[in-house]
């Protein structure tokens, strides 16, 4: 069975290389390539998994050797695999939401005859992630993070003719580098703490460590995390990244990329529990950027912007469960999954209306929809339900979950994580709310595009309906199936562990309270875009209304703070450079050709002057000679 | 005769010599003038030799004439093709590789 483990990179790996290298003559045939390889990579998945049902729950983990990647005495990197039961739980959400949105994107870019590329950067995303989720050292997992990076940015400029696609891809790509870098201190930290950066010494070895440095290391893979899950302050990138086809949205917020930095910090939780410190900056930093999302999802008027900023906060949820330690872990992961299927599924849905309404992402320019595409409205519609925490579905029970977990953390601290998530829950009933009445509900508020064609309103075909009804059974049923006798928990509880922590209220009050603020959020939503028609002109609105319409000023801060600054510093360098540094230099210069003009007259070419200075230096040796005879 | 007599001869030939070459422009000058001071050294070397009594100052003026010869033939040749270009054999018109 362990030999399996390999084919599952490999599979999407053939893909890429496949459909990259094989030019026009794959054309025709690329996009079933890539999706049955990409489906291989999952039956694979499947296979492995009722293997691993199988077994006890302690001897569950498989590990696969591939070769010694960099053998150096004291210096030992392998390209080896470790699948456990967090890996396996990634490996079926990376290869089946992965295999749904490669079937969604046959009928999504049929019409761009760079398809084929297309699905051979699909499948290196997968790879690149199945690598990520699937090393049992860092850096292996670096290798597959690198991938990650290259296959987003390589998506997101897909359509490189838009310079606003392509400028996207390149923030993307920068603010992870900056990420990256804190993944690369981190493993360089524990190679020297530790001498080795596979997974199973790293972190069996934890109690050998100064708390100082499992900090150290702790915050360095915060770092990380920030930058592949969009959190404050590295969020800039997500928003942007919506210039990428809709397929591959739907692909970065669900099954990829921005999950990497939550498996990074569950992987490393060893680390980060005995490192207090760096775990309350993770609940910190989760909390704060539940709130940005969520505040700047509730001001955009772009539909997928408006997810984007929704992917934000919900990360944030798994990030603020991650720092919570063991309390939050399994939730972490479990909200993860269900956020994987429902947020795919809106994604999906979103694009879907995008292809029905010439590529029109304004919502002020949708409404009335439902009637339309009664398909896409029925499963976006209960993925919106899903991710509000409608009872019953899956967002119901994993983000109460990590409600009730903030609450448990104890202290003061537990008060304040608990209230954010209380409010952040809120805030997505109004903003989920909005989106879904704004797009599907009111009046029809169509307007003919730049080029004055008039949109016509049909439903999606085939092969993108389909993933997306599969996506909302999962929206629908997975929580439940998870919460169920607790199933998820005893699934994950050997790997990372578990613990009740001591709640101040009692789970109950903790649901009642969150179906309260949901209430309150979806009747407020409604109030201002429900009741009354919604204006095709954004109002001017109030200055937070206005910040958050910018990102919340994000990418102003950065430019103020980041290229300004870096801009003074670069002169004031340039200025040091000119004077002192050149200054030095000139100066040697110019004092060394001084002394040679001058030294250079003492040649002057006639033959008696160096007979002089022969007969000299003669006379000179022989009375120091006799000097010292005399002495 | 006191041989510090020859000593003093040497000392007044090497002066000569080394006045000529600082002194002189023309080259065939100068050349014997450095003979002169060769020759100087030579009187010197014999000299010394017959007061210490032994033969090692003969044999060393015995080399000293074999390079001078050779210097000579060396020297010689070169003044000659020196005055063939530039129709002059004065040693201050040879002064083209200063800067």
């Amino acid at each position: 069975m362990e030999n399996l483990i390999a084919l599952l990179v490999a599979a999407p790996l053939l893909g890429a290389a496949v459909l990259l290298c094989g030019g026009r003559r794959l054309d025709r045939s690329g996009h079933w390539i890539g999706t049955l390889l990409a489906a291989a990579s999952f039956v694979i998945g499947a296979v492995l998994f009722t293997d691993m049902l199988g077994k006890g729950a302690d001897d569950r983990a498989l590990h696969q050797k591939l070769f010694s990647w960099i053998p150096v005495e004291g210096f030992q990197a392998d390209v080896a695999f470790q699948l456990d039961q967090l890996s396996m739980t990634f490996v079926l959400l990376i290869t089946g939401v992965g295999t749904l949105i490669h079937i969604y994107s046959i009928g999504y870019m049929e019409h761009d005859e760079r398809r084929r590329r297309f699905f051979g950067f699909l499948n290196l995303f997968l790879a690149a992630m199945l690598l990520l989720v699937l090393a049992d050292n860092y850096l292996l997992l670096y290798a597959g993070w690198e991938g990650v990076g290259l296959a987003s940015y390589l998506l997101i400029g897909f359509w490189q003719h838009k310079p606003s696609a392509a400028t996207a891809a390149k923030k993307a790509f920068l603010v992870n580098r900056v990420g990256d870098i804190g993944l690369s201190i981190a493993i360089m930290l524990m190679f020297t703490t530790f001498g080795t950066f596979a997974f199973g010494p790293v972190l069996g070895a934890t109690g050998d460590a100064s708390e100082g440095k499992l900090t150290a290391i702790g915050l360095m893979l915060l770092l990380a995390a920030c930058g592949k899950s969009a959190q404050v302050p590295l969020q800039s990138w997500l928003g942007d990244a919506m210039e990428g086809p809709t397929p591959v949205s739907a692909l970065i917020h669900a099954a990829t990329m921005v999950t990497a930095g939550v498996y990074l910090i569950v992987r490393s939780g060893v680390i980060f529990n005995a490192a207090p410190d760096a775990q309350l900056v993770v609940a910190i930093v989760g909390a704060v950027t539940l709130l940005f999302g969520a505040i700047v999802g509730c001001a955009k008027d772009d539909i997928k912007k408006a997810l984007a900023g929704s992917t934000m906060s919900q990360i944030g949820y798994m990030v603020l469960a991650a720092g919570l330690g063991p309390i939050g872990y399994v939730f972490a992961i479990m909200h993860l999954v269900t956020h994987g299927f429902f947020k795919a599924g809106l994604f999906l849905g979103a694009g879907s209306v995008m292809h029905g309404m010439n590529d029109e992402v304004d919502m002020r320019r949708y409404g009335g929809l439902r009637t339309y595409m009664p398909v896409t409205f029925v499963t976006f519609g209960l993925g919106y339900l899903a991710i509000i925490g409608f009872p019953g579905l899956s967002g119901f029970f994993s983000k109460d979950k990590i409600i009730e977990a903030a609450f448990a953390k104890g202290g003061t601290e537990g008060w304040i994580l608990g209230s954010v998530a209380l409010l952040g829950a809120a805030i997505t009933a109004f903003y989920m709310t909005r989106v879904m009445l704004m797009t599907f509900f009111g009046q029809k508020r169509w307007q003919p595009d730049a080029e004055g064609r008039e949109p016509h309103p049909h439903e999606s075909p085939k092969s993108m309906t389909i993933p997306m009804i599969v996506l909302a059974f999962g929206s629908v049923f997975a929580g439940g199936f998870f919460s169920i006798g607790d199933r998820f928990l005893h699934w994950l509880e050997p790997v990372t562990g578990h613990d009740h922590g001591d709640a101040p209220i009692s789970a109950t009050t903790v649901t009642a309270a969150t179906m309260v603020v949901l209430v309150i959020g979806v009747a407020v939503a409604w109030s201002v875009y429900g009741r009354k028609p919604v204006p095709a002109v954004a109002p001017r609105g109030s200055l937070l209304t206005r910040a958050a319409r910018r990102d919340l000023l994000q990418d102003d801060f950065n430019h103020v703070v980041l290229v300004r600054g870096g801009e003074h510093l670069t002169r004031s360098l340039v200025y040091v450079d000119h004077t002192l540094v050149d200054g030095v230099v000139n100066g040697t210069a110019a004092s060394m050709g001084g002394l040679s003009g001058r030294l250079r007259k003492l040649q002057n070419g006639y033959a008696r002057t160096y007979a002089v200075s022969m007969f000299g230096g003669t006379a000179v040796l022989i009375a120091a000679t006799l000097l010292m005879r005399a002495v | 005769m006191n041989p510090v007599n020859y000593l003093y001869l040497a000392a007044l030939l090497f002066t000569i010599g080394a006045s000529g070459v600082l002194i002189r422009r023309n080259a065939i000058v100068v050349f014997m003038c450095i003979e002169l001071m060769l020759n100087a050294c030579n009187l010197t070397l014999v000299t010394f030799s017959r007061m210490h009594g032994n033969l090692d100052g003969q044999i060393l003026a015995f080399f000293t004439m074999v390079v001078a010869a050779a210097e000579v033939v060396v020297g010689l040749a070169i003044i000659v093709s020196l005055f063939r270009s530039r129709h002059s054999a004065s040693v201050d018109d040879a002064s083209l590789m200063k800067l």
